[in-house]
Order: structure tokens, then sequence, then C-alpha cells
């Protein structure tokens, strides 16, 4: 069995390829949005080996609300992003300015 | 064999979260999305929780992914538009990513290994089902409505009125007169030809 830090290093690993992609992906805000995806994925993971390792389960129970909170950010974020597109034409996020943030 | 099956799931999982981050087409993104997604569901089965894996499945590839996908075949966007800068940013990326990677490796690959423990007997939906409508059950109902709120806030948000379809307007019908919409013409009668 792997140890609990290669599942550790695992998770570092998704993370900061998931950083790395907002930055490369700085205009697409699907791909963004995507990248958010596997961030939580990452923490997920984290969650899961501690909860193996020190055989507690509520762990567990927080991946399953993370799961929750995570389908709902994705489902608003893509309304909000074809809601952008219809008024906008555009999912560039250089577009949005209209608060001149 | 088990460390075998976990590093190659985790090469497939690393290969298909760069491929996500550096593919041209969101489409093939969103489908390398869903090969991490099932890559760390098999992890998570190596982990015993075997409910999360199935439910990770089942949620982000059965649901997540698909919206995603019909999101980014809906939307008719010039992506190479949107391609522009990634050479530019990717020093930044890689520096900014490579050292929070460093830092992280640092910090867990000093973690002191704990054996893993002894199987309990009790399968893993068993275990989480009695916690979770015991000791978490107010968390569980606030997911709930979340669920909620978040679908309300989704269907509000994307629904616009139609313009073609018609309604009914009680107000305007209950407050006609006869004399708006019936006109009586006389007009002599014509004969016959």
């Amino acid at each position: 069995m792997p140890e609990l830090a290669d599942f550790l290093i695992l998770g570092a690993i998704l993370f900061c390829i998931s950083i790395a992609g907002i930055f490369l992906n700085r205009k697409n805000l699907i791909i963004i949005l995507m990248c958010i995806e596997l961030i939580l994925l990452s923490v997920n993971l984290n969650f899961v080996a501690f909860s193996y390792f020190n055989a507690d389960i509520a762990g567990q129970v927080f991946v399953f609300f993370v799961l929750t909170v995570a389908a709902a950010e994705s489902a608003i974020g893509l309304a909000i992003l074809i809601v952008l597109f219809r008024n906008k034409g555009s999912i560039n996020v250089e577009d949005i300015n209209a608060l001149n943030g | 064999m088990i460390k075998f099956t976990f590093y190659l799931f985790s090469f497939i999982l690393i290969f298909a979260a760069v491929r996500v981050v550096t593919v041209k087409n969101p489409v093939h993104a969103a489908l390398f999305l869903v090969l991490a997604f099932f890559s760390s569901a098999a992890i998570w089965l190596l982990l015993q929780a075997e409910f999360l894996a199935i439910a990770l499945v089942l949620v982000y590839v059965g649901a997540v992914m698909v919206l995603f996908l019909f999101v980014v075949m809906m939307l008719e966007i010039n992506f190479s538009q949107l391609r522009e800068g990634f050479v530019h940013n990717l020093p930044v990326a890689g520096v900014v990513g490579f050292l929070i990677l460093l830092e992280m490796v640092f910090v867990v690959g000093t973690w002191q290994n704990i054996p893993p423990p002894e199987a309990t007997g009790i399968a893993n939906t068993v275990a989480l089902g009695m916690v979770m409508y015991t000791d978490y059950v107010y968390p569980f109902e606030i997911a709930a409505a979340l669920l909620l709120v978040a679908m309300i806030a989704a269907i509000s948000l994307t629904m616009r009125p139609h313009n073609r379809a018609k309604y009914q307007k009680p107000d305007q019908q209950v407050s006609v007169n006869r004399e708006d919409y019936v006109k009586i013409v006389n007009m002599p009668s014509e004969p016959k030809e």
C-alpha cells in the first residue's frame, strides 16, 4: 500500500497543475471553471487519504459536502457564463469590465 | 500490486490534468477532465472510499461534465482568440506552480507515515450512512437547501421570457369595452350582378 505522503504529494501536484492552469488560460472562463473543479478534486483527494489513514469517516463526510458545494458552484458558474455570453457575445475575462474593477 | 495500480492511476490523473490546462479545444479539455475524474475515483477506491468514488463518477462525470460539454457546445466562441497570451503567461504560471509544488512537497513529504488501519468489517457506505444522518444531519439539511438554492438560481439566471409566447393579461381582459372591439357599419346592400 502506498504511504500517506504519496497521496498527499499526488494531491499537491494536481493542485499546482490547476493553479498553473488558471494562469495559463487567463482569458477562457470555461477552462478556469474546469481548473477550479480540479483544485476541489485535489483537496478531496487529501481528505479521503487522511480519512483512510486515520480511520476516521469524518473526512469522507466532508468530501461529500465539498462535492455538493462544487456541483452547486459549477451549475451557477455555467449559468452566469451563459448569461454573460448572451449579453456580451464573448466569454473573454478581459471583456468583463462593466464594473471597472 | 496496489502500489502499481496507484502509480498507474496517478500517472493517468496527472497526464489528464496537464492536458486539461494545455489543450486548445475546450471540448477536449472537458473530456480530459472526465478522464481525470475517473482515475481519481479509482484512487479513492484504493483508499476504500467506495461510496464517494461511485458518487464522483455519477455526479461529476454523469452530471457536471455533461453540463460543461453542453455549455461548450452551445456557445459559439472563437477559441483561438482566447488562447492569446498562453505562451506569454507560461513562464509565470510555471514558476508559480512549481514553487507552490515545491513548498507543498517539502511540507507533506516529511509527513509521518501512519500505517494503514485494520479493516473494521463495516462497509464504507454503511459507515458513511451511520454518521451522515446522525452526527451530520444539520449539515446534510443545509447541503440540501444549498442545492435547491443553486437550482433556483441557475434557472432564474438563464430563463428569459420568450417574445413569441402569448400571455394572458387578466387586468386588461376584464376592463375591455364593447366599443373597443365591435364596430357596427351601416352600409347599403348592393344589388346582385
